[in-house]
């Protein structure tokens, strides 16, 4: 039985390598090369996998193989090949029903295993992709940890030196300020030195003055005069009065007087004004505080839903309001509890108001988020590009103007040459003729126009003149009877000889003639 | 636009009398009076020396002229020509002389501000007032004439002294919280007295007309502080110029700053005007300025008339760097000067000398901008409308109006360069003034002030 362990094929030797690996990994078992010839074996490939599979089992050793076969497959758990025994000594056969189940057992099994293979070999492969890929990944986190800890060491670095700089900053500021603070000491102290000297200085020049006016007063100088020629009126006509003790008195009491007096004047003036701007300051905050409950209080319509406190308090606001302002009126408006009660009830109205403007606001903001369009209100970005198109078109606008003006200053500015001037000239000229042309070929129309009309109005005349003459005629012919008619065409002012009129005229005489014979003598003077 | 005739004048010594009728001009140590309507010369005096002041009283029937060399005051009656006066100091020198506002009354103040005497024209009484202090504005008169404010200095401290015009009577006497006053102002509707301090110190204090302290206001320390201080017509606003180039407007209520305006070099905003003054070729005089024509053509380069333009913003405006390390640098808000409708005051930055700067005090913000090419010797409003007149030292005068501005070119053989310039107080004629001249300059009446080359201001 050892020598079947030994048996090494050249040929045979590769092929099994190959079979092998792909079976090695999967089944290492004591005997190992035993089971994996066991398993080779089993694998019909090739012929030579064929003569592999005869190095088992020759035509010498089948009693030896097929027991060694039920010694392998009792203890796999497989029934016996061999019948039942009837005797200890006889020779046991072979139960060929049984080795052909074993064998197909054998078969399921190897299928079961080699798709068991299958699928671990798969979920190896996956595995190992995932190993790769989170290798992968672990390197370039590696990286990234190692430069985000460079950066955070360089940036620590940074905020290093920035706070060593800040602390010598706030140290020179701190010795600047030092400096100041001495300099400013050194200065006060020298300015009350000099105030000292000043003093002293003052104090012997006082001396010296009031010395000097000593010597000036004694002098009696007698120059020191004046000499006038009569003494004049005083400025508002009265005459100077004696200076006695009692009149000393009674002026000084009188200036007082008259000094309170214009001092309390301009007090009460200054007074009137600031009441009066008070006064109206207080109206314009009333104004203020009513206008602010007109707006605020159309919310009393809204929905109830949205009825929180701030509506509560408006309309509580606006009773309050109204009986205050009755009050109000009867007050002096300079009263302190009035005017606290004013700036509550303002300060009260403009944050509803306030409140409001910043519901509105979020609202607003809402509605650009959700993107709804509401009829009246234009969403911002279409305000925004209806004003750049505005923007654009002014622009536009402006600098058609400007190139205008430009060619305009041109055209007055290129005055100075004669040529051009005079093609200039000329060029004018030109589009007045033109301009011209074309007028009198207008002006040739109309009166064409006008001689057609002209021609239809006196045809409407003469029909008119005519039908006149016959209502004439026959009011003539009733009147005066039957008599011969010499109708003279003369009345009938002809313009025009016009055969269309006297074709009508012949026509009405004719029936004219019927209800009356009338010599008809028709003198043709016409022109 | 007419000018008058060109005459002698000294010393920039050009006044209209209050009530306009009569025109005082000193040519040395003569006075000369004109009518102003026809220049005649009405009358003709002759005073002892070189005048150096001369002044109206307030009914304008006297005239003071002030030799103060020589220490006298001559005054003369309009009335009486045969009336004279003379007041002789002698030795105690004389600084400066005023009237009082009756015109009945004259403040001598001595040499050294040692004393001031006040002479009385119609009594035979002198009255002197002690420690008078040495500044700028010492004296100041109330709009109505009945009181006077005068800043003292006793013991090394400042105090303000209130007295009655009519009597002479002291009404208050009060210290105030000054270093060194520089100067007082009495408001238009004379309840509120304006006080402030030297440059070194940045102080205005507001006293109330019976010595009460209204208010003090300070708007920084250290720095040079307050230059020069206007009230408004209405004495709702009191304008401070100051040395850091600001003008703070302080309100007559509160007292207290409601905008302060700066002057910086570059104009950005472009609602401001900016009128530039550009001189122009004489030969294509597209004259829309209304003046007659001047003898131009053979006039020197000086002579060029000029027109304003218009620069669209930003415009940056020549500047003048001060010099370091020197007293009283050209720098700060020099000149103010409010409108007699209250609603523009016009400033004048020192830094940047060649501009007048125009503020709307309605919507309180800068309206326009005026640039001339050489710097503004002064301005003045009209008295009776918001029309300014400018004048920089050349023979140009400015006009400004809300309508619009021009600038006309003074006719006279040779140059006139305007140095100075006073308005009549009805507005409708102007003097003015150079070294060694003066003509008057004659407005019409209801005159719109035409456009040169400038759109109307808005009012937006």
């Amino acid at each position: 039985m050892g020598e079947w362990m030994t048996v090494t094929d050249p040929d045979l030797s590769s092929e099994s390598k190959n079979i092998c690996q792909y079976t090695s990994e999967t089944k290492m078992s004591p005997s190992s090369l035993y089971s994996q010839q066991v398993l080779c074996s089993s694998i019909p490939l090739s012929k030579n996998v064929h003569s592999f599979f005869s190095a088992f089992c020759t035509e010498e050793n089948i009693e030896q193989s097929i027991s060694y076969l039920d010694q392998e497959l009792t203890t796999f758990g497989f029934p016996s090949l061999y019948e039942e025994s009837k005797g200890k000594d006889t020779k046991r056969e072979l139960n060929i029903v049984a080795v052909l189940n074993c064998m197909n057992e054998l078969l399921v099994l190897q299928r079961k295993n080699l798709l068991a293979q299958e699928n671990v070999e798969t979920q190896n492969l996956k595995l190992g992709s995932d190993m790769d890929h989170l290798q992968n990944c672990y390197a370039k986190l590696k990286e990234q940890l190692e430069t985000s800890r460079r950066e955070m060491i360089g940036l620590q670095e940074r905020d290093r030196q920035l706070q060593c700089k800040n602390r010598n900053l706030h140290q020179l500021l701190k010795n600047e300020k030092d400096e100041v603070q001495k300099l400013q000491n050194i200065i006060a102290s020298r300015a009350t030195q000099y105030n000292h000297d000043m003093k002293r200085k003052e104090r012997e020049y006082n001396k010296l003055k009031e010395r000097l006016h000593q010597l000036v007063m004694n002098k009696k100088d007698k120059k020191i005069a004046m000499e006038v020629l009569n003494y004049v009126g005083r400025a508002d006509g009265k005459r100077g009065s004696w200076r006695t003790g009692k009149t000393e008195a009674s002026f000084f009491l009188r200036n007082e007087d008259e000094m309170y007096k214009i001092l309390l004047n301009d007090y009460e003036y200054r007074q009137k004004q600031i009441l009066m701007e008070n006064a109206e300051l207080k109206k314009v905050l009333q104004q203020m505080k009513k206008e602010m409950i007109s707006l605020l209080s159309p919310q009393k319509q809204k929905p109830r839903e949205r009825a929180d406190d701030s509506t509560g308090t408006v309309l509580s606001d606006a009773e309050e309001d109204a009986g205050e302002l009755s009050r109000e009126s009867l007050w002096d408006l300079s009263c302190e509890t009035v005017r606290e009660q004013l700036t509550n009830s303002i300060r009260k109205q403009w944050r509803i108001l306030k409140s409001h403007v910043e519901k509105l606001d979020n609202q607003v903001s809402k509605v650009h988020l959700e993107g709804f369009n509401d009829e009246d209100v234009i969403s911002r970005q279409d305000h925004e590009q209806e004003t750049e198109k505005l923007e654009l078109e002014i622009q536009q606008c402006k600098e058609m103007i400007k190139t205008q003006q430009q060619l305009l200053q041109q055209q007055l500015a290129t005055a100075c040459d004669d040529d051009t001037t005079s093609l200039l000239r000329d060029c004018y000229l030109l589009e007045e003729k033109e301009r011209l042309k074309e007028e009198w070929s207008l002006f040739k129309e109309q009166k064409k126009n006008f001689e057609k009309e002209r021609r239809s109005f006196t045809d409407a005349a003469i029909r008119l003149g005519l039908e006149v003459l016959i209502g004439t005629v026959l009011q003539y012919t009733r009147g005066h009877g039957r008599r011969s008619l010499t109708v003279c065409l003369t009345d009938l002012q002809f313009a025009h000889p016009n055969l269309l009129s006297l074709f009508l005229l012949l026509l009405l005489l004719r029936t004219f003639a019927r209800h009356v014979p009338v010599h008809l003598n028709i003198v043709p003077s016409m022109y | 636009m007419n000018f008058s005739e060109v005459f002698k004048l000294s010393s920039l010594l050009c006044k209209f009398s209050p009530d306009g009728k009569y025109l005082a001009s000193c040519v040395q140590y003569r006075l000369v009076i004109r009518d102003v309507n026809t220049l005649q010369i009405l009358q003709l005096y002759t005073c002892l020396d070189q005048i150096q002041h001369i002044e109206w009283s307030a009914d304008s029937l006297f005239i003071l002229c002030a030799m103060y060399k020589r220490g006298l005051v001559q005054v003369w009656s309009l009335e009486q020509p045969e009336w004279h006066c003379r007041i002789d100091e002698g030795s105690a020198g004389l600084v400066a002389s005023c009237w009082s506002p009756d015109g009945r009354h004259i403040l001598n103040t001595t040499e050294f501000h040692l004393r001031i005497t006040v002479w009385s024209l119609c009594t035979k009484s002198v009255s002197y007032i002690k420690y008078p202090k040495a500044c700028q504005q010492g004296i100041a008169f109330t709009r109505d004439g009945r009181y006077m404010a005068l800043a003292e200095r006793r013991d090394c401290k400042d105090h303000v002294s209130i007295f009655v015009c009519s009597d002479w009577q002291l009404l208050r006497h009060f210290d105030t919280e000054t270093q060194d006053l520089a100067g007082i102002e009495w408001a238009p509707n004379g309840c509120v007295l304006a006080v402030w301090d030297t440059c070194l110190e940045y102080k205005v204090l507001l006293y109330s007309l019976d010595g009460r302290l209204l208010s003090a206001y300070c708007a920084y320390e250290w720095s040079l502080g307050v230059k020069a201080v206007a009230w408004s017509p209405s004495s709702q606003f009191l304008a401070v110029g100051s040395y850091d180039g600001k003008v703070r407007i302080l309100n007559h209520v509160t007292w207290k700053m409601i905008t302060e305006f700066g002057h910086p070099a570059t104009v950005n905003n472009p609602k401001t005007v900016v009128y530039k003054e550009a001189e122009k070729n004489p030969q294509l005089a597209l004259g829309r300025l209304a003046f007659p024509a001047p003898r131009a053509a053979a006039s020197p380069a000086s002579n060029t008339e000029s027109k304003y333009e218009i620069a669209s913003a930003p415009v940056s405006l020549q500047t003048l760097k001060p010099i370091a390390d020197r007293a009283n640098p050209k720098i700060g808000v020099g000149a103010l000067a409010f409108s007699p409708d209250n609603y523009f005051l016009a400033t004048r930055s020192d830094s940047v000398p060649n501009a007048v700067w125009i503020w709307d005090i309605q919507k309180l913000r800068l309206f326009v901008v005026l640039e001339q090419l050489s710097p503004v010797r002064s301005f003045q409003w009209d008295p009776q409308q918001p029309r300014l007149a400018i004048c920089t030292g050349g023979s140009k005068v400015y006009l400004w109006s809300p309508a619009g501005c021009l600038s006309v070119q003074v006719p006279g053989e040779g140059d006139f360069q305007v140095l100075s310039l006073c308005w009549h107080f009805s507005g409708d004629s102007m003097a003015l003034l150079s070294k060694d001249h003066f003509c008057l300059c004659f407005l019409e009446t209801e005159e719109r002030v035409g456009t040169a080359f400038g759109r109307p201001g808005d009012h937006t």
